[in-house]
């Protein structure tokens, strides 16, 4: 019970940033929240459930792309970010029903493939989404700082909410289920589990707050082109900080998200024209070395000291 | 009126006809041995029954419901269960979690305290008291035997199918393993018992059906089905018949 209240504490710490008055540290902090966003919420299908989705820039993407076209027709920011995440649940609710019965790899390619079919169909429609010339945003009458503020807080705000859900998960019956589910699929359908509804359900999960942090991006950064939001490097970032703080744990996705963007930040400032190649490699050490990431590591040490409980 | 019933359970796979036309019929109370060579479709009929497969044709009926054509995890939930030939743990899980996970997802535990509270009785009832925050995947093949039958227990079912729960183990284990079989069903519990061991079969079950190419060829007592030609010649081996004919000269 202490450690999402240390979380939580330590979420309210990271919203006083704005204090500091340093726009960087704010631009930091808000590309924080938004790993933090994603990271969770992968963690929910891929380390609960243990089912490797390759989703997260369909529904970021999807998210962004309805926030954009919402806030055109004049519909209000936070409204627009709300039917964002709403459609991105509706949409991951209704794949995820017609591809959660494949497993391992077929699961990964045909997740990968939504983001791939939803890039194009935003490329065709450009009656709607602008197509390859990309769509820009109404402006908000407000400072720039006042906006940096904003969207700072707001995308923090999303994030705590998504930690409220990964803790609500963990701690309750769905995250038990999907234990259960990641070791043993069939097993888990023998003792009674509801294998499909429960896998839905995680997908959708693992989508709604995706969906939201989209259209919150796009906001955020006033223009939207289909390859920036439907890239592949936002699905595999939240895989990566996932795994590098813990997967199926609590805390380790937040952590992860921190300590990738310190990483991402490190080398790309010392090397620029071979930055990602280096963190590629940082990666692959860092997977390696530490396959169950830092909460995983930290958990075993005191599972061998005998302080059972490996629930972090 | 029978508790399990099955009329006419065929299942094909493709051209292969791994059960045929198979009626049984199990009365509550009763622990029945379904014997047969490997691959005369034991474990086909363990899954049909549990809903892993729907059948190709026939019907399965529990207290006068049809399970045919449920999901396994609705099947489970009405008082079926089963263990597997190869065990099925969640391996990085306590034993307690993995007792109580069939706790409250089949027997609908209402709260944790509960689920725990029938987990502990049924680790308790299997010997498995001082094993109960190990690991799963620490376990030896015989505790994880156990382990299943423990989550079989507390699924609180009505009916249990058993599927070679002694495979693989040492006599001192297997008798071990009788016992609690024996305990389970002096609580009331229906018991299918799927068997290599002629030994296990004989001494538990107070009925044998008897499965060949998916079909079944005998049905009777224990001494019946040791006494019919068939039987002893096809599926016990002539070895055993002439071992049984030398222990008894008058069959």
């Amino acid at each position: 019970m202490k450690r999402p209240v240390i979380a939580l504490i330590a979420f309210a710490i990271i919203a006083c940033l704005p204090l500091l008055g340093d726009n960087y540290l704010l631009r930091l902090g808000t590309m924080f929240a938004m790993y933090a966003v994603l990271a969770q919420s992968w963690n929910i299908i891929g380390g609960y459930a243990g089912y490797p989705s390759f989703a997260t820039a369909a529904f970021f993407g999807l998210g962004a792309y309805t926030g954009a076209i919402l806030q055109g027709f004049g519909w209000p920011m936070p409204l627009a970010w709300v039917a964002a995440g709403l459609l991105a649940a509706v949409f991951a609710g209704a794949m995820g029903s017609a591809i959660l019965h494949l497993k391992g790899h077929y699961f990964a390619i045909a997740s990968l493939v939504l983001a791939e079919v939803l890039l194009e169909v935003t490329t065709s429609w450009t009656s709607l989404t602008g197509g390859g010339m990309g769509l820009n945003l109404p402006i908000i009458r407000m400072s720039i700082a006042a906006q940096a503020r904003l969207f700072f807080w707001s995308m923090l705000g999303l994030a705590v909410l998504t930690f409220l859900m990964s803790w609500y998960v963990s701690a309750g019956r769905i995250g038990f289920a999907l234990r259960c589910i990641r070791q043993n699929e069939d097993a888990s359908s023998m003792v009674g589990i509801n294998t499909t509804r429960y896998k839905v359900v995680a997908f959708v999960m693992s989508s709604l707050f995706v969906g939201a942090a989209g259209a919150l991006y796009a906001s955020w950064v006033f223009y939207i082109e289909p390859p920036d939001v439907y890239s592949v490097m936002t699905t595999i970032r939240p895989i990566v900080m996932t795994m590098l703080g813990g997967a199926g744990t609590l805390l380790g996705p937040v952590i992860g998200s921190a300590i990738f963007l310190v990483i991402e930040e490190v080398v790309w400032r010392n090397f620029l024209s071979v930055h990602a190649a280096v963190l590629g490699i940082l990666i692959v050490g860092l997977i390696f070395y530490l396959p169950n990431g830092i909460v995983g590591a930290v958990a075993r040490r005191f599972r061998k000291r005998g302080a059972e409980n490996g629930e972090t | 009126m029978s508790i399990l019933e099955l009329k006419g359970l065929t299942q094909r796979f493709g051209g292969l006809i791994a059960v045929n036309d198979v009626d049984l019929s199990v009365e509550a109370g009763e622990i029945v041995g379904l014997i047969g060579p490997n691959g005369a479709g034991k474990t086909t009929v363990v899954n049909l029954i549990t809903g892993v497969f729907k059948p190709s044709s026939g019907t399965v009926t529990f207290k006068g419901r049809r399970l045919d054509g449920l999901k396994p995890y609705q099947i489970s939930r009405m008082g079926v269960a089963r263990t597997y030939q190869v065990v099925q743990p969640f391996p990085e899980m306590s034993v307690l979690e993995n007792v109580m996970a069939p706790a409250i997802f089949a027997a609908g535990a209402s709260s944790k305290a509960e689920a725990m509270r029938a987990a502990d009785e049924a680790i308790d009832f299997l010997g498995l008291k001082d094993l109960r925050d190990t690991l799963a995947s620490e376990l030896t093949l015989a505790e994880r035997k156990r382990l299943e039958l423990a989550k079989s227990l507390a699924m609180k079912p009505e009916v249990l199918l058993l599927d070679e729960v002694n495979a693989g183990l040492n006599p001192a284990e297997i008798e071990i393993a009788l016992e609690m079989i024996r305990a389970i069903a002096a609580r009331g519990v229906t018991i299918i018992l799927i068997e290599h061991l002629m030994k296990v079969v004989m001494s538990l079950c107070s009925r044998i059906v008897v499965l060949h190419h998916g079909a079944k060829i005998a049905e009777g007592k224990p001494d019946e089905i040791t006494k019919n030609e068939k039987v002893i010649q096809a599926y016990l081996g002539n070895r055993y018949a002439k071992a049984n004919a030398a222990e008894k000269p008058n069959v």
